[in-house]
């Protein structure tokens, strides 16, 4: 297997290109950023590069490229501004899937790593979306417009590729030890804001999970769509609990517009679609994904439990992982030189 | 070492993948033979069945429909004596609720603040120990406060799909008002004469979920809460369903708004109606589904008819 994996610098690009590396028939790993890596890889090429098509065509021929692991999507919109999320969301998947289903181009699967947020939240939806289910309302903020339009370009290149299989998962809200999102940055700060007479219910997906979940799809042949969600949901006033936090109350109307001044404190990082999702919760059913064969390593309150345990940790000893920094010299040379023993079997 | 020959001792080997598992499988037989009998032998299996996910504990028995039997519990407490006293609530035909299995309760719904939904959900809960699903417009969960208890107590909103995980993959039992807030919204003179069934979604979901309906007549509910008057103008202003103006606001006051009179309740459960079709159909017969629709509000119109023609008396019955 050739992989490609696409947003190396993130999260999730640096897990996965771990994960990949741990497997013998994965020949080459190519792995794809504007940033450097932020997690020590072995083998992995890291190619600092955008994603305009020329330059993904290129490498796609170049390194013979058969797996394409999409992982470079924006689903947090404090990461990213409006503009930044539909650069690299929709140019960005737009331009990795033209040069995937370029003429001779070698690339068989194609795994994406989509969200929930798809399905967004609303008091209309039904308790438990499945794959074929859409949103009951059209998407207002920024992120969820872009993944519903990645979405769309994915189907588009599912038809027009028939032999190429193309995996989109779905997942829920992660939720782990080292990965920052709105929810895991409220859940660590000492009081946990809600909306004041809304308790949803809610659903997280661990972070091993994830990864785990783009291995089978990068392992296996199952084309089609997934939702990746752990078992079950819970309210979040018992998420606020089992991680032993108090609660503070947002008003219920104008949400947005109220929490504006604590956002330019920095006091707070709840975007948009998260304040809707505190609002109304959400449950994807994670049967299909099971039926498929992948066996979840957690539940939703496993999850919880999990990351409770972590902050527990994390305030005793502190930052348990030692940060690591990408130096282009020492990598090449850990790659290329003739002097480093590669024992790869 | 016990002399247990017949029954080796077995390790399973949970994290074994099924490809280990394949290769460790003729091994393992091999080794079962070549035993001699009276020794202990370690029978090596991979373990069929896959590690079941982690789970951690739960802080509280919310369900995945939002309700707590714990809030629930204290709700029903709390209730009990207006269910007795106030209410005097009495059942006939109480045997046609199946106490095992998914049946869907459809009843005629009326009040604008309707008491038949929690007279129908705690008598049956406290007299067969089995939960009672109130399927409602959705448009209670965006109501602050409100919509949070509202789904604590039992009440899941009244999407298809909802409804056919409750009834077909949980063999629930679900509360629906094919009516709606056409019946909770109408006029005291229009008292006893039952609106339009929807478009006989309930009998469609029924049929995909393959269980019966039993219908149910409500006497009572209507003078308990009765509408005098409606402002359309007001309703639209704060998108709500209907703003009533009722009798027990002129005579209550403030208390008014969510006080009932004490009027009798009486509940007749009809024999269930079956519909013989193969369930988790695509799509059934918009004919058949509109026949079934009409003839269940048919049942539930001449139960109200019959049970008014002998009531002596509104409070007393």
């Amino acid at each position: 297997m050739r992989v490609l994996v696409t947003g190396l610098s993130t999260f999730w690009g640096g897990r996965l290109a771990q994960a990949l590396e741990a497997r013998s028939d994965v020949e080459v790993i190519v792995g794809l950023d504007t940033r450097d890596p932020r997690l020590p890889l072995e083998r992995t090429e890291f190619v600092r590069a955008d994603s305009s098509y020329s330059i993904l065509a290129r490498i796609v021929r170049a390194a013979q490229i058969d797996t394409v692991l999409h992982t470079h999507l924006i689903v947090d919109s404090t990461q990213a501004s409006g503009r930044a999320a539909h650069e690299i969301n929709v140019i960005g998947t737009m331009n990795l899937l033209a040069a995937a289903g370029s003429a001779g181009s070698p690339v068989r699967k194609v795994v994406v790593k989509s969200s929930a947020l798809v399905y967004g939240s609303n008091y209309r939806d039904p308790y438990m979306f499945r794959e074929d289910m859409s949103r009951t309302r059209a998407p207002h903020t920024n992120v969820e417009r872009t993944l519903v339009e990645v979405e769309a370009f994915l189907r588009d290149f599912a038809e027009d590729n028939p032999h190429v299989g193309v995996t989109l998962l779905r997942f829920a809200n992660v939720l782990g030890d080292e990965l920052d999102t709105p929810i895991a940055t409220a859940l660590r700060m000492p009081v946990v804001p809600e909306i004041l007479g809304f308790d949803p219910r809610v659903q997280f997906v661990h972070e091993d999970d994830v990864v785990g979940a783009l291995m089978y799809a990068t392992g296996h042949d199952i084309p089609g769509i997934y939702n990746v969600a752990g078992n079950g949901t819970m309210p979040w006033s018992e998420v606020c609990a089992i991680v032993g936090k108090r609660r503070f109350a947002l008003p219920p109307l104008l949400t947005n517009y109220a929490i504006e001044p604590l956002r330019m404190m920095r006091l707070l990082r709840l975007p948009p679609e998260t304040l809707m999702w505190l609002r109304h919760g959400r449950e994807i059913d994670n049967d299909r994904y099971k039926k498929a064969g992948f066996n979840y390593k957690y539940t939703t309150s496993g999850t919880v439990e999990a990351f409770a345990r972590g902050l527990r940790l994390a305030k005793t000893v502190g930052d348990k992982n030692p940060t690591y920094r990408y130096q282009r010299e020492v990598e090449d040379f850990f790659r290329h030189s003739p002097a480093v023993i590669r024992s790869l079997d | 070492m016990p002399d247990t020959p017949d029954r080796p001792a077995t390790i399973d080997l949970a994290g074994l993948d099924e490809h280990a598992g394949a290769l460790l499988d003729p091994l393992v037989d091999e080794a079962v033979l070549a035993g001699e009998p009276g020794r202990d032998l370690v029978r090596l299996r991979p373990s069929p069945e896959p590690v079941p996910p982690i789970e951690g504990e739960r802080r509280s028995d919310v369900d995945r429909w939002g309700r707590s039997e714990h809030v629930r519990d204290v709700a029903r407490q709390i209730y009990d004596p207006l269910y007795r006293y106030w209410h005097r609530v009495e059942w006939e035909g109480f045997e046609h609720v199946p106490t095992e299995g998914g049946a869907l309760l459809v009843s005629n719904h009326a009040g604008a603040i309707p008491s038949d939904a929690p007279a129908i959900m705690h008598g049956v809960e406290t007299q067969l120990g089995r939960p009672v699903y109130g399927l409602a417009e959705n448009l209670f969960r965006a109501i602050p406060g409100l919509g949070t208890m509202w789904s604590r107590l039992g009440g899941v909103a009244a999407h298809p799909d909802n409804a056919y995980r409750l009834l077909h993959d949980e063999q629930q039992l679900a509360l629906v008002f094919p009516e709606g807030t056409k019946g909770t919204g109408k006029h005291y003179s229009q008292r006893y004469q039952l609106h339009r069934f929807g478009r006989g979604g309930f009998v469609e979901i029924a049929m995909r979920s393959g269980v019966p309906v039993i219908p149910i007549a409500v006497v009572g509910s209507e003078e308990a809460m009765p509408i005098l008057w409606k402002s359309n103008r007001l309703a639209k202003l704060l998108n709500i369903p209907y703003f009533p103006v009722t009798a027990n606001m002129l005579v209550m006051g403030p208390l008014g708004i969510v006080a009932t009179f004490p009027a009798k309740l009486r509940i007749r459960v009809l024999p269930p109606v079956h519909f013989n079709l193969p369930p988790n159909q695509e799509r059934y017969s918009r004919a058949r589904v509109m026949d079934e629709s009409e003839h269940i509000r048919r049942l539930i119109q001449d139960a109200l008819y019959d049970m008014l023609r002998t009531r002596r008396s509104v409070w007393f019955g």
